[in-house]
């Protein structure tokens, strides 16, 4: 059992991974290597009135900058799709239906908690902006995912009201406590750049997670890496 | 019957436990530990997957 939900998350998760980070590297770094022109000081944007161009020749593919983003982001990958393979195999425990299909819906019950939630109140920022403190963020991050992971579970698996009312209060009441803010304005990069770096960010995690619930639903369903006896069995 | 079912149920919860704070674990070094290393090489990442970065 324990290796059958290592190889089936880890296979999930290198596959997912990989694909994401080629997509984040085609879609999203182009727009924070630009914001980073602006954090560094090299472009300044300020009031109606500026003329820099919104075209700027930007660095190219950076063998050890973006092939650690590769191997980073097929780590983190690995990482939710393990999670996710664990709770999958509780679930079929209890009688839910596991495969690529239905995977797909636990993929994008994923995103919800771990990139949608937090992101609501926290957008994903892009280098250059003012944030609150880094600890006290991730606090924050940490407690909205559980509670919106929490609340996909009652979602799913709830079966009556008291279950559901459950999942939408786990769901909202942290963005109603509020998430840290900084204490003053102090970003130097264009709006423009923010919301397209937030936009871009929350489209590749749907699309990641999407791709990260289905290869486990799959791999999962398809038995890798569980022994001859247990198949058999 | 009943009673191995319930020990392959106890198994089952017991591997998904652990399989899922391995995974936490990997998704909290890479993602979210501040030590200067990892954090430089991850940043980018950390800013496209939306995680309080610096």
């Amino acid at each position: 059992m324990f290796t059958r939900l290592l190889t089936s998350g880890l296979f999930a998760g290198a596959a997912a991974g990989l694909l994401t980070a080629l997509l984040q590297l085609w879609f999203v770094q182009p727009v924070l290597l630009h914001a980073e022109l602006y954090e560094g000081g090299d472009l300044v944007h300020f009031g109606v009135d500026s003329i820099v161009p919104a075209a700027q020749e930007l660095p190219g593919f950076d063998p050890i900058r973006d092939g650690l983003s590769i191997v980073f982001t097929m780590l983190i990958y690995c990482g939710y799709a393990l999670v996710l393979t664990a709770l999958m195999s509780v679930a079929e425990g209890q009688g839910a239906q596991i495969n690529a299909r239905t995977g797909l819906l636990w993929g994008l019950a994923g995103f919800v908690a771990v990139h949608f939630a937090p992101g609501f109140s926290l957008a994903p920022e892009v280098p250059g902006v003012a944030a609150a403190d880094v600890t006290v963020r991730q606090v924050w991050w940490f407690i909205t995912v559980a509670m919106a992971a929490g609340a996909m579970w009652l979602i799913a698996f709830g079966s009556n009201w008291a279950a559901w009312i459950g999942a939408a209060v786990l769901l909202l009441a942290p963005h109603v406590y509020g998430a840290p803010e900084p204490e003053v304005f102090s970003g130097p990069v264009p709006t423009e750049l923010g919301a397209l770096f937030a936009a871009r960010a929350l489209g590749i995690g749907m699309v990641a997670w999407a791709l990260v619930g289905t290869f486990a639903g799959y791999f999962w369903s398809r038995g890798v890496g569980a022994s001859e006896q247990s198949q058999t069995a | 019957m009943t009673m191995q079912t319930q020990t392959s149920s106890k198994a089952t919860i017991g591997a998904a436990t652990l399989v899922a704070m391995i995974g936490i674990a990997i998704m909290v070094v890479t993602g979210h530990v501040q030590a200067a290393t990892l954090h430089d090489a991850a940043h980018d990442v950390r800013h496209a997957t939306g995680f309080p970065c610096h």
